[in-house]
């Protein structure tokens, strides 16, 4: 295995096109904001029962995604793993990227964006929600330390892999917060369960390394640098792997719901005719969200394909994206159960399933924030030595050639 | 007495609204003609009020009762009345207009037997609106009131998302004609104050108001903590329950024949 030398992306055309187009999204974003923030959320498809929509649903994709993304770094520093190392830079880069492009989304999407200032001074200890604004803010500075230190000359080993174990333990805590953020709901069907937390690591662990892989991808293919393929059959491998243990959770989740008799009707709404939610659930998520991509992922030949593994790593995000849809808004849908056993009418749908269709804008805003966190991560790629000149199967694996003989 | 140093907030912790408090007493009659004071040091008084020794007065913990049986069907009044007092219009946009108080039917799945309540914040002893508020906008008043802080409401709904309610409502387009007493704002969350403004002056929530000017007299107000109001002496007297009792929540708004 040779030095891994890391470089600046060169300011090639390819660069400044990803620039442009992601800047160009940025900016609508910013459009959406200021419309929606103009006319209150009235523009939106938002209302008194579904009140996190479309925007939350990319907020909390990119946050889960963010602690995910880190897991490359991980497995090279905390697991030991030698050939994900030269990737780490790009892991953390992405990773601190993804989680200003949660944010991003869901700060613009407040009844009060303009009073951020107080999310950061007046603090409710007890709120969970309180506690995630400062795991985020604690994990930006972690990996930014982190990256810091593998980017800086004479740093000894123990001290990157103490704050490496360091970051990967706060990246544990920040999506166990980010699950409980539901799973601490106790007066609806769909949350109230300790299962979100480990279920929303499972899930980060999928969304990031899909996310990083993607990433890695269109970087190799626009500045040239090579990516070995190898490389990227192993990414593959575990990236099936993750999506099998979100699988694992959710069905855990269902079947303990399906188990006691009071959560039969919301797991009816889900699983047979929730609609939208259904076909998102068992087409968006269960399908071609995690059943294609492990088929393709550990299919014999497929599987080590270059093509298969980017179209898997893309339905994985879109599963990823589908899977957060039924959580957040389909577990709004349902309605709130004040009288159990009575059919409940009111002027303010008591008893009935909530409607949602998102608005032109909130898809925007939403898609801002992928933007937004996409363009951060070329920039720093572009002003940083975050991406090594090779990650060549030869390059990043000393054993590479005799596992090809043998 | 805990000190507040915002005099705006309404959280009862501070000298006005114990002022208030005593008039209120005063005006209720009776007890608190007697006025024992102790003078512990130069200075330094102790005042006891009342002829009552028990301390729950001093800790009033307000509260409605609703008879679901004298709640009528076609009647909405106290609906109207919440939204005259405090300047919420009434819906037009069902999905998005807020709606701090609304009339529930229930019917039995069985039976089809029909019932009418009134619903609004409950007004918990322990509520998960306050607890999930990052930033401490909600929050309950030492008197059992609950209420949103709108000047450190972010907009972020998580208490909408946590009550179990439903009582509370987004503002979701800009809104003219406010009531002084009951600021609203859009881009932030509200709902049933129990007509709070009212309450600190020795009043009644205009629901309750209403209803008794119906003549059906299906909702009652006063202090749960005092047990000689007629609310405590008639859920100690009759059963009642609370909505979702399993949440352990101890709404402070119950009801009887429901």
């Amino acid at each position: 295995m040779q030095r891994t030398v890391y470089r600046e992306l060169e300011g090639s055309v390819g660069v400044y096109g990803l620039l442009v187009l992601f800047g160009a999204f940025v900016l609508s974003g910013l459009g959406a904001f200021w419309y929606m923030e103009h006319f209150g959320h009235i523009v939106t498809g938002m209302n008194n029962q579904i009140v996190w929509g479309l925007p939350h649903v990319f907020a909390i994709f990119l946050i889960v995604a963010a602690s995910g993304a880190l897991n490359v770094a991980s497995i090279g520093s905390v697991f030991g793993k030698t050939a994900y190392k030269p990737m780490a830079r790009m892991s953390g880069l992405l990773a601190i990227a993804l989680l200003m492009g949660g944010l991003f989304v869901l700060v613009l999407d407040l009844g009060r964006p303009d009073r951020i200032i107080v999310a950061m001074t007046s603090y409710n200890f007890k709120s969970i929600f309180a506690w995630n604004i400062l795991l985020y803010t604690g994990f930006m500075g972690i990996v930014g330390a982190y990256l810091y230190l593998q980017m800086e000359r004479g740093v000894p080993p123990i001290l990157l892999k103490s704050v490496g174990i360091f970051a990967f333990g706060w990246r544990l805590l920040l999506t166990t917060g980010t699950g409980s953020i539901f799973g601490w709901l106790v007066a609806r069907e769909a949350y109230d369960a300790a299962v979100m937390a480990p279920m929303f690591i499972a899930m980060s662990l999928s969304f990031g390394l899909a996310i990083f892989i993607l990433v890695a991808m269109i970087v190799s293919k626009v500045t040239g640098r090579p990516f070995g393929g190898a490389l990227l059959a192993r990414l593959g491998k575990l990236l099936a792997l993750f999506a099998i243990v979100v699988l694992y959770f959710v069905l855990v989740q269902h079947l303990t719901s399906l188990y006691a008799t009071e959560h039969h009707s919301y797991e009816r709404f889900i699983l047979v005719d929730g609609g939208i939610y259904t076909f998102l659930f068992w087409v968006g998520h269960i399908l071609i969200g995690s059943l294609v991509p492990i088929g393709l992922l550990y299919h014999p030949t497929m599987g080590k394909k270059r093509p298969a593994i980017i179209l898997a790593a893309l339905l994985i995000v879109l599963g990823g994206l589908s899977q957060i849809y039924v959580i957040v808004v389909g577990g709004q849908a349902f309605p709130l159960m004040l009288f159990p056993g009575y059919e409940v009418q009111s002027t303010f749908y008591d008893g009935a399933f909530g409607q949602y269709v998102p608005s032109f804008p909130e898809l925007v805003l939403g898609l801002a924030g992928v933007a937004i966190a996409l363009a951060i991560t070329i920039f720093g790629m572009k002003i940083l030595k975050i991406v090594p000149l090779t990650l060549a199967d030869s390059a990043v694996d000393p054993h590479h050639e005799e596992n090809k003989a043998g | 007495m805990s000190a507040c140093d915002k005099s705006s907030c309404g959280c009862g912790d501070n000298e006005t609204i114990d002022l208030v408090a005593m008039s209120r007493r005063k005006f209720m009659g009776g007890a608190a003609a007697a006025v024992t004071t102790a003078t512990l040091a130069p200075g330094i008084t102790v005042m006891a009020f009342g002829g009552s020794t028990n301390a729950a007065e001093h800790k009033p913990r307000w509260g409605l009762l609703i008879d679901v049986n004298k709640c009528v069907k076609d009647c909405d009044a106290c609906i109207t009345a919440c939204s005259t007092e405090n300047g919420w219009k009434e819906p037009v946009d069902l999905l998005r207009d807020a709606q701090w108080i609304r009339k529930v039917t229930l019917k039995d799945k069985k039976s089809g037997f029909e019932q009418y309540l009134p619903v609004m914040c409950q007004h918990c002893a322990e509520p998960p609106c306050v607890d999930v508020c990052p930033t401490a906008a909600s929050f309950r008043r030492a008197d059992g009131i609950v209420l949103v802080d709108k000047h450190l409401c972010i907009g972020c709904r998580y208490c909408m998302m946590a009550c179990p309610y439903q009582a509370r409502s987004f503002i979701h387009e800009p809104l003219s004609d406010q009531k002084e007493y009951a600021p609203r704002g859009k881009g932030t969350v509200e709902s049933c104050t129990l007509c709070v403004h009212r309450v600190d002056v020795g009043g009644t929530p205009a629901c309750v108001e209403a209803c008794d000017a119906t003549g059906n007299g299906a909702m009652m107000f006063g202090n749960l903590n005092d047990p000689e109001s007629a609310i405590a002496k008639r859920i100690a007297e009759y059963p009642s329950s609370q909505i979702r009792a399993d949440l352990g929540l101890d709404p402070g708004v119950r009801y009887t024949n429901l």
